[in-house]
C-alpha cells in the first residue's frame, strides 16, 4: 500500500500546530471550542481565539498558494444539506465538547477516555450516515 | 509573546488541513464510505497529528502546572462519559457524514472556497451558540 504522504505531513503539522499552541499558551487546538469560546456572552479570551482563527484562514490560503494544498472549488450537495450538516456539527460539537481535533487529537493523544469514546461515536455515525447516504438513499 | 503563538499555530493548522487535503470532503466522505469507495488517507492525517502530539504532550506537557510562557493549562477536567458526550458526539457524526466536512476545513477553507461554504458556516456558528442560548 502507498502511504499518502501528504496525509502524513499534513496530519503532522496539525499535531506541531496543537502541541505548540499547548505547551506555549496553555490552549487546546479544539477547533468548535477556539470558535464557541468566540460566542459566548462574556468571553475576556477573544484574541487568541481570533488570531488562531486567523491563522488558520491564513495558513490555509499559502497551504494552497505555495505548498500543493488544496481547498475544493465547489461542494457537491445542496445549500440546504450544507446548513443541516453545519448546524449538526455545531450543536454537536457544543454539546459534545469538541470535534476532530479537539476530541481526536488532544483529547486522544493525552490518552482521555472521554475523547477516545467521543472520537468512536462520530466515527461510527458519520460512517453510518455516509451508508445510508451513499447506498441506501443513493 | 504568548498571542504571537496563537497566530503561529494557527498559521500551522491552516497548512497542515490544506496539506492533508482534509479540506476536501469527497477524501474524508472516501474514508468514511468503508463499504464503497474507500480511501484510507484520513487515518494518516490523524495517525500525523498523534504521532506528534502523543509523544509531544508525554514528554514536554504532562506533569506541568503552567504553560511555558505562564498561562494555566485549559487541560479540561470532565472525566465522566455522559449521555452530553455520545449526544454531542453523535449529532456531530451525522452532521459530518452529511457534508464531510467539520470546523477545521472550514475555516481553513474561508479564503478560497466557493461562496456556497456560507451555507455551512453561518448554520455552524448558530448551531454552536444554540446551547449557549438554550441553557441560559
Amino acid at each position: 500500500m502507498t502511504i499518502p504522504t501528504y496525509a502524513l505531513i499534513g496530519g503532522m503539522l496539525l499535531g506541531v500546530s496543537a502541541l505548540l499552541l499547548l505547551l506555549f499558551s496553555g490552549k487546546i487546538a479544539g477547533i468548535s471550542g477556539i470558535a464557541g469560546g468566540l460566542l459566548r456572552w462574556q468571553a475576556s479570551d477573544r484574541l487568541w481565539r481570533v488570531l488562531f482563527l486567523v491563522g488558520m484562514i491564513g495558513g490555509g490560503w499559502a497551504g494552497v498558494k505555495y505548498l500543493g494544498g488544496v481547498i475544493p472549488s465547489s461542494y457537491d450537495i445542496t445549500p440546504w444539506q450544507l446548513a443541516v450538516a453545519g448546524l449538526l456539527v455545531g450543536v454537536g460539537t457544543a454539546i459534545g465538547n469538541g470535534c476532530t481535533s479537539g476530541h481526536g487529537i488532544c483529547g486522544m493523544g493525552r490518552f482521555s477516555t472521554r475523547s477516545v469514546v467521543a472520537t468512536v461515536v462520530f466515527m461510527a455515525v458519520a460512517i453510518i450516515t455516509v451508508f445510508v447516504r451513499l447506498h441506501l438513499l443513493g | 509573546m504568548s498571542l504571537l503563538i496563537c497566530l503561529l499555530a494557527g498559521v500551522l493548522f491552516g497548512l497542515g488541513m490544506t496539506i492533508s487535503q482534509m479540506t476536501d470532503p469527497k477524501i474524508v466522505i472516501a474514508f468514511l464510505d468503508i463499504v464503497g469507495s474507500w480511501r484510507i488517507d484520513l487515518m494518516f492525517v490523524m495517525g500525523g497529528a498523534l504521532l506528534v502530539f502523543v509523544p509531544g504532550f508525554a514528554l514536554l506537557i504532562k506533569g506541568r502546572n503552567k504553560a511555558v510562557l505562564g498561562a494555566k493549562l485549559a487541560l479540561p477536567s470532565k472525566t465522566d462519559i455522559d449521555g452530553r458526550l455520545i449526544i454531542g458526539a453523535s449529532l456531530f457524526g451525522l452532521g459530518w457524514g452529511i457534508a464531510g466536512i467539520c470546523p477545521g476545513p472550514a475555516f481553513a477553507s474561508i479564503s478560497m472556497a466557493n461562496a456556497e461554504l456560507i451555507y455551512f458556516i453561518v448554520p455552524m456558528l448558530i448551531g454552536l451558540k444554540l446551547p449557549q442560548w438554550l441553557v441560559r
